[in-house]
């Protein structure tokens, strides 16, 4: 039952909402996984980016996507902890690792049931289309599963179109660009520096208008700046 | 199936299938004998012309409501592209989702024929009601821009494009020849062959430009070539798919092609302006769907007032 609700959900709602409501411009499809296990890490400006990265992925893939969620945000009202567990598919993880629990286990049982898992190292949405610093967990979850690849995938405009504090969708096209996995052989501080590179390379694929609008003309707008690290 | 269309209209469909049969064609062939070269581009963009003529053929045969819905969703791609490349204020999330809602209002007033409220729902009374919505939320900051590229938006992605639609719904026995359908056929197919007609003459005539800070590639003799082609052409074409008679039908073909060039370079100051080459990547081979109707913008008005004036 659950599974046949969260196949439609994505059929018929999540899927026309990305292509045809909003609608991708997508960049290096081919860099896609074609299979779990797997990691995509992408920036976090609205409840929409998992929709999309999700739709990314073909529906007889849609079993094996997990969103990684913070548990003390979608588990704790039962109705949203039943649509996210049911129907979204998450996989709750705590963001306090307190009483020696690992926070990170959950997800490295899921790679090693051949799961895909859907990760922002920025761990909230934070400031509409402003990209955060990089928590270092996927480094460590990396490093943990190294022949696991991690593909990082850059998301702009979806901030604008379902920001934080506005329950309002407004369509707009929305930029998917995807870079190269990377694996996690490297040190962690390595690691973290390059998944950043990669990010704003790929940010740095927008056209200029778009990537950095200044303040001087658009004094009302929150320019997109990509944070140092 | 084709309960929709008059014979000569169908035959007319039938007839771009062609072409675009002999299009496909030529790009195999030239594959053929030139294996080395990349035809990729020229590929896609010819596939895309089948995949853009099918689902408008689709609409075209099988109801002039479906084909009134088809051309909303052309509006309603075409304004969130504008949306998307402009910079907007974020102030105004509610202002452009009113902006969005006026796309199914205007085709229900093309839907029933409502001529009165289709001609001044944008013009008039959104003009008013979006900057009173901007003004209610209270951010003054860029309000002049704001307001302004909203509305220029607005008017050239529903507004223009909606009048395709109404002539979908112009009273049939005036045109018992080409149907409603032949109308919306001979003004799309015109505005498009007068694209490539403008490309090809320039592409192999073309040496003085025409306006080079605007559009570098675009020369008078593209501009002048294509113009005279599309004159014949709708001299041609006229009398089986409109009911213009004798001057009328050249001077169609002349409104389409200057109005299809200012709409084209229209949309090149545009993207010029924000400093993109395409509008979009949503039909490869053409870039995003304003670099494919941009013509349109300008023709669909220009050629339904023509019509209108003379004939209902």
């Amino acid at each position: 039952m659950a599974r046949f609700l969260r196949l439609a959900f994505f059929a018929l709602i999540a899927r026309p909402i990305a292509l045809v409501v909003l609608g991708l411009n997508l960049r290096h499809r081919e860099r896609l996984p074609l299979d779990g296990p797997a990691i995509v890490a992408a920036n976090h400006n609205s409840h929409l980016d998992t929709l999309v990265l999700m739709s990314l992925f073909p529906l007889k893939l849609l079993p094996k996507l997990r969103p990684v969620a913070a548990a003390d945000y979608f588990t704790v009202n039962p109705l949203l902890a039943w649509f996210s567990l049911n129907v979204i598919g998450i996989l709750p993880i705590k963001r306090e690792a307190k009483g020696g629990v690992d926070p990170l286990k959950p997800c490295e049982m899921a790679l090693d049931r051949g799961e895909i898992l859907v990760l922002f190292p920025e761990g909230s949405r934070g400031e509409p289309e402003v990209m955060g610093r990089f928590k270092r967990g996927i480094a460590v979850l990396a490093a943990r599963r190294p022949h696991v690849p991690v593909t990082p995938i850059f998301l702009h405009g979806l901030g604008k179109a379902l920001p934080k504090d506005d329950p309002i969708l407004v369509p707009f096209f929305c930029d998917v660009f995807i870079g190269e996995p990377m694996f996690g052989n490297l040190e962690q501080a390595v690691f973290m520096t390059e998944l950043t590179t990669r990010m704003q390379s790929l940010a740095s694929e927008l056209p200029r208008e778009l990537a950095a609008e200044t303040p001087a003309e658009t004094p009302t707008e929150t320019p997109y700046r990509p944070e140092e690290s | 199936m084709f309960s929709a269309l008059t014979p000569n209209a169908a035959a007319f469909l039938a007839g771009i299938f062609g072409i675009l049969l002999l299009a496909s064609g030529i790009v195999f062939g030239l594959k053929r004998v030139h294996p080395n070269k990349d035809y990729g581009e020229l590929n896609s963009r010819v596939n895309s012309w089948w995949v853009m003529a099918g689902v408008f053929a689709a609409a075209m045969a099988l109801s002039p409501t479906l084909s009134i819905i088809f051309l909303a969703l052309v509006s309603f791609l075409a304004l969130k592209e504008y949306l998307s490349l402009i910079p907007t204020r974020r102030a105004d999330r509610r202002v452009l989702f009113w902006a969005y809602l006026a796309i199914p209002a205007q085709f229900y007033w093309v839907a029933i024929g409502w001529y009165g409220m289709f001609i001044i729902f944008i013009p008039v009374y959104l003009f008013m009601f979006l900057p009173m919505r901007m003004v209610l939320i209270g951010d003054t900051a860029g309000f002049l821009r704001a307001a302004g590229s909203l509305h220029w938006g607005l008017m050239l992605t529903v507004f223009n494009l909606s009048h395709m639609a109404f002539l979908l719904v112009l009273p049939q026995d005036v045109n018992p020849a080409g149907g409603a359908a032949g109308l919306v056929l001979f003004l799309m197919f015109l505005t498009q062959f007068n694209d490539v007609a403008q490309y090809v003459w320039g592409k192999t005539l073309g040496k003085h430009k025409i306006i080079p800070k605007v559009s570098p590639k675009k020369t008078w003799e593209g501009f002048l070539g294509g113009i005279l082609t599309t004159t014949l052409i709708a001299w041609a074409l006229a009398p089986y798919l409109t009911p213009l008679v004798g001057w009328e039908a050249p001077l169609a073909g002349l409104l389409i092609g200057l109005a299809g060039f200012v709409g084209d370079v229209n949309i090149s100051a545009l993207k010029r302006d924000l400093g993109i080459k395409d509008s979009g990547s949503l039909i490869p081979g053409h870039g995003g769907i304003l670099d494919r109707v941009d013509s349109l913008t300008f023709t669909a008005p220009l050629f339904f007032h023509f019509l209108y004036y003379l004939h209902y």
